[in-house]
């Protein structure tokens, strides 16, 4: 109860129309490009990322094809090289590390907190035309010809032996870890500076403390990929002795710099996918989420063990035997935070009235996959067995397992959830409940047949195979087909919705975060009312109650009466 | 190509003394992860169904159990498993690194995109490796060019080979067979090319093959001439048994002899162990451990060497140092 009334409000902007959303507010192609608008910077990150998504995917499409049978047949060896480093730095670099912290989070963090916009707007401008710049000369490199050192970028192989525009890609991910590093200094002062009243930290709803989380590990972790690709400009290009043996360099040097970023990138991926069901799973289950505290400290035990566990990637590296026990202990240790959240989020639906709409469907579907592909985790953890199963198909499983399982589900979780926000249209529930199911599915036969070829043996990277590994390799593929359809699916009726779908009221679905105490579409400042905060997140009963037999309580919102 | 036959198998063909290790600790983690899963899966279900939405099940708050105790216990379960699976993971891993036994020695180098392997008696093979059933290997690995991997999936092992150094991999052949070996680490346009077959034979069997090669004169005999031929005994003294100014040669040097496997003191204070590791860096990057005693006069013979000759000549120090110095 904020004690400002509606009437105040009017009085205090008496300007601003009823119904001037940040979409309508201004118009032309000037005031998209050269918006500060959050919301807009999200939706400009949004339709750049979807059309990442598409080079990704159509590169993952050619692989899937090209491995139907044992020979290279559709593709070269060279090219299907050249595919999955294709593959690899677009989806990783130019769509899952910004999918959910530059999209829904650019949108959402300002909103969840009260905010009128993140601290330094144009700053979030420019982190996207960084973005860009970076992706043109990614493209560049790609229509060059293409790159072939996967995304690893493994030297020797990087600086000496590669025939292929290495330089430019290198540079491309150098200029994308800039914008990463800008997207996060801009989300912690936000979050620092810009609380709404009485918003006090353990108010937070968990997805501005995973984006927190987030923003933390890209600032500190990216400049050491930055430096790592830079020593490789430097050996490529100048012939800088840093990496090669034969010049007194170390190549293992690499990659400890490389795994010191990849590694925390791994959460820089799935710690945002952690926030989002956090916030849909309480919505839906109509419960307050289980052990908040426990899952706030989940996510900074997650964010800070991230940084010591690099080593896990190269146990048969020739690291020596006691470092690598030491990273193994360290990753089986992460694997607690992570259990933690898992049983938070089925404790959650522990007496809940429960409700199966689309953005709950892709939620649970989440938890059944991260489970598993977190779990298959543990395996690469203990030493003996790593040697046997690392840099094959099993890793390749485990790490999309984590990666596109949690973090593009959660992302497609979150778009449906935000849609309404986001729009102002509500998504067709029975095709979007449809998406979800097939999304499940399509997902699990493409890459759990890869564990089992995995642990026979089956390699990564190989454009050809022995043949007793087809019959799996048929299976991913012809899974790989449901799975482009739930993924296609939703962009159909999304568009669709756009025009056609049911029109959303600001909170349609009984939330009670901030984001939904302000119109949807919210106007260009996002709140008529600057809200005040005195209660906690997920007040989606009261304290000591449950909810009720019969129907869904009534909530209290977080932002008071406003 | 019996490790490689049945149809649609669900496991690959166990053939080392490591498989077992490996495959134990996988049925183990295999199993604890199927009982979370199915917990997980039973909660969640469970829940969803038994508590959604208008259901007759009671609500309101939650019992005094499923406060923060639960929430402590599970954690406090979780961390005692992972702890526990480290702990046996770990052990496994040192127990196998504690039984070092004589082994039958073999140098393997790699390049884009072929395996090479070399036996002691001097056979060589390419893309293809012969070991006898019952006896520990000891593999000494090295690349020409960039970093690859050594993968056998029967023996659940692998192991990077790199430029510029020796890494090694030790396993216990125990079934006979082909196998499949596997590049796996990423080295080019035909990586999915290096392939190769390791075949286990009977030691009799193994015997009669390797009696069949075309020998070679073995590593230590041609590391032997090249250390005369490159002058190495001229301050090392011939056969490295070390010399004194004065006694027939000019500079002073360490004593080779009895060298290897021994703690050399360093100038610098740091003590090493004489290994393959330990030799070869001597070789090429001389002034880096400087032996105790003795001016850092060696020139480096990086770059003048071939990954094959620094092979030769560590195997011919390895043969000295393992017979007692002249004049102990």
């Amino acid at each position: 109860m904020s004690g400002i009334t509606a009437d105040d409000a009017m009085a205090e902007a008496p300007q601003e129309r009823q119904g001037d959303s940040y979409l309508t507010a201004e118009t032309g192609l000037a005031s998209w490009l050269l918006t500060t608008d959050h919301k807009r910077v999200a939706l400009l990150y949004a339709a750049a990322l979807t059309a990442f998504f598409f080079i990704g995917g159509a590169a993952a499409v050619l692989i899937r094809l090209e491995l139907f049978t044992p020979a290279s047949d559709l593709v070269s060896a060279e090219g299907y090289n050249r595919l999955f480093t294709l593959h690899g730095l677009v989806m990783v670099w130019f769509f899952l590390v910004p999918a959910i912290p530059n999209t829904l989070g650019n949108f959402l963090l300002p909103l969840m907190i009260g905010a009128r916009d993140l601290a330094f707007p144009r700053l979030n401008l420019f982190s996207w035309y960084l973005f860009m710049g970076a992706g043109l000369l990614l493209l560049a490199a790609l229509l060059l010809g293409g790159v072939d050192t996967g995304w690893t970028f493994y030297t020797p192989f990087s600086t000496g032996y590669a025939h292929s525009n290495v330089l430019l890609a290198a540079l491309a991910v150098v200029l994308v870890g800039f914008s990463s590093v800008a997207t996060g200094v801009n989300m912690l002062a936000t979050v620092h500076l810009l609380r709404a009243p009485g918003m006090g930290w353990f108010r937070l709803p968990l997805l501005v403390w995973s984006i927190y989380g987030t923003a933390l590990v890209m600032v500190l972790a990216t400049p050491v990929l930055a430096a790592a690709l830079l020593l490789v400009v430097a050996e490529r290009a100048f012939g800088l002795p840093i990496f090669d043996p034969r010049q007194g360099g170390d190549p293992l040097l690499f990659q400890h710099l490389f795994w010191f970023y990849s590694h925390p990138a791994v959460y820089i991926m799935i710690l945002p996918a952690f926030g989002v069901v956090s916030e849909i799973v309480p919505c839906f289950a109509r419960r307050r989420i289980f052990g908040y505290t426990f899952m706030v400290y989940a996510i900074l035990m997650i964010a800070l063990l991230g940084f010591l566990v690099w080593g896990h990637h190269m146990f048969v590296s020739g690291q020596s035997l006691y470092a690598s026990l030491v990273f193994s202990f360290l990753s089986f240790v992460i694997a607690v935070p992570s259990a933690i959240k898992v049983f938070n989020w089925s404790f959650t639906l522990y007496r809940g009235q429960i409700s199966f709409q689309a953005p709950m469907l892709y939620a649970l579907g989440f938890i059944g996959l991260f489970t598993l592909g977190g779990l298959t985790g543990l395996v690469l953890a203990s030493v003996p067995v790593n040697r046997h199963v690392t840099d094959t198909y099993y890793v390749v499983a485990h790490f999309h397992f984590i990666m596109v399982g949690g973090a593009v589900t959660a992302l497609y979780g979150g778009l449906h959830f935000w849609w309404p926000k986001i729009t102002g249209r509500m998504p067709p529930d029975g095709w979007a409940r449809f998406a979800a199911v097939l999304m499940f599915f399509g997902f699990s036969f493409t890459f759990f047949p890869m564990f089992v070829m995995g642990f026979l043996g089956m390699p990564r990277r190989y454009a050809s195979y022995p043949p007793e590994f087809q019959v799996w390799h048929v299976l991913a593929s012809a899974g790989a087909v449901l799975l482009a359809a739930a993924y296609l699916l939703p962009m159909g009726y999304l568009a669709w919705s756009l025009v056609r779908g049911r029109r959303a009221g600001d909170d349609p679905w009984n939330a009670t975060g901030l984001e939904w105490r302000t119109a949807s579409p919210p106007p260009r400042d996002n709140f008529r009312v600057p809200p005040i905060v005195e209660e906690a997140a997920y007040l989606y009963h009261p304290r000591h109650e449950g909810p009720r037999h019969e129907e869904q309580e009534p909530h209290r919102d977080q932002g008071g009466g406003t | 190509m019996s490790g490689l036959s049945g149809w649609v198998p669900l496991w690959p063909p166990a053939a080392s003394a490591e498989a077992g290790t490996v495959d134990a600790i996988v049925l183990l983690l295999l199993g604890l992860s199927g009982a979370v899963l199915l917990l997980v899966l039973c909660l969640v279900a469970g829940f969803a169904i038994r508590y959604r939405r208008g259901s007759p099940a009671k609500r309101g708050a939650l019992p005094e159990l499923v406060q923060s105790e639960v929430e402590i216990g599970w954690t406090a379960a979780t961390l005692l498993l992972a702890l526990l699976l480290f702990a046996w993971a770990a052990s496994a891993q040192l127990g196998e690194e504690r039984t070092q036994s004589d082994a039958l020695e073999i140098h393997v180098t790699a390049r884009q995109w072929m395996w090479k392997a070399q036996h002691p008696n001097g056979a060589r093979e390419i893309n293809a490796l012969h070991l006898p059933r019952g006896e520990p290997v000891r593999l000494l690995m090295t690349s020409e060019d960039v970093i690859h991997s050594f993968f056998v999936p029967a023996f659940r092992i692998k192991q990077d080979v790199l430029p510029g150094r020796v890494t090694q991999l030790r396993f216990h052949p125990t079934e006979t067979g082909e196998f499949h070996l596997f590049c796996a680490e990423f080295c080019g346009t035909l990586h999915a090319r290096m392939l190769g077959t390791v075949t286990v034979m009977e030691p009799g069997d193994y015997a009669r093959w390797r009696a069949a090669q075309p020998e070679g004169d073995g590593l230590a005999r041609e590391g032997a001439a090249l250390f005369v031929s490159l002058g190495c005994a001229g301050c090392h003294g011939a056969g490295g048994g070390g010399s004194e100014v004065g006694v027939g040669a000019t500079v002073r040097a360490p004593r080779l002899a009895g060298l290897y496997g021994r703690d050399v003191p360093l100038a610098d204070g740091r003590v090493v162990r004489a290994d393959e590791a330990y030799l070869r860096d001597s070789i090429l990057q001389p002034g880096r451990d400087v032996a105790a005693g003795y001016a850092p006069l060696m020139p480096s013979f990086a770059g003048l060497l071939g990954e094959g000759e620094v092979q030769r000549l560590v195997a011919y120090l390895r043969e000295r140092g393992e017979q007692p110095g002249e004049g102990r």
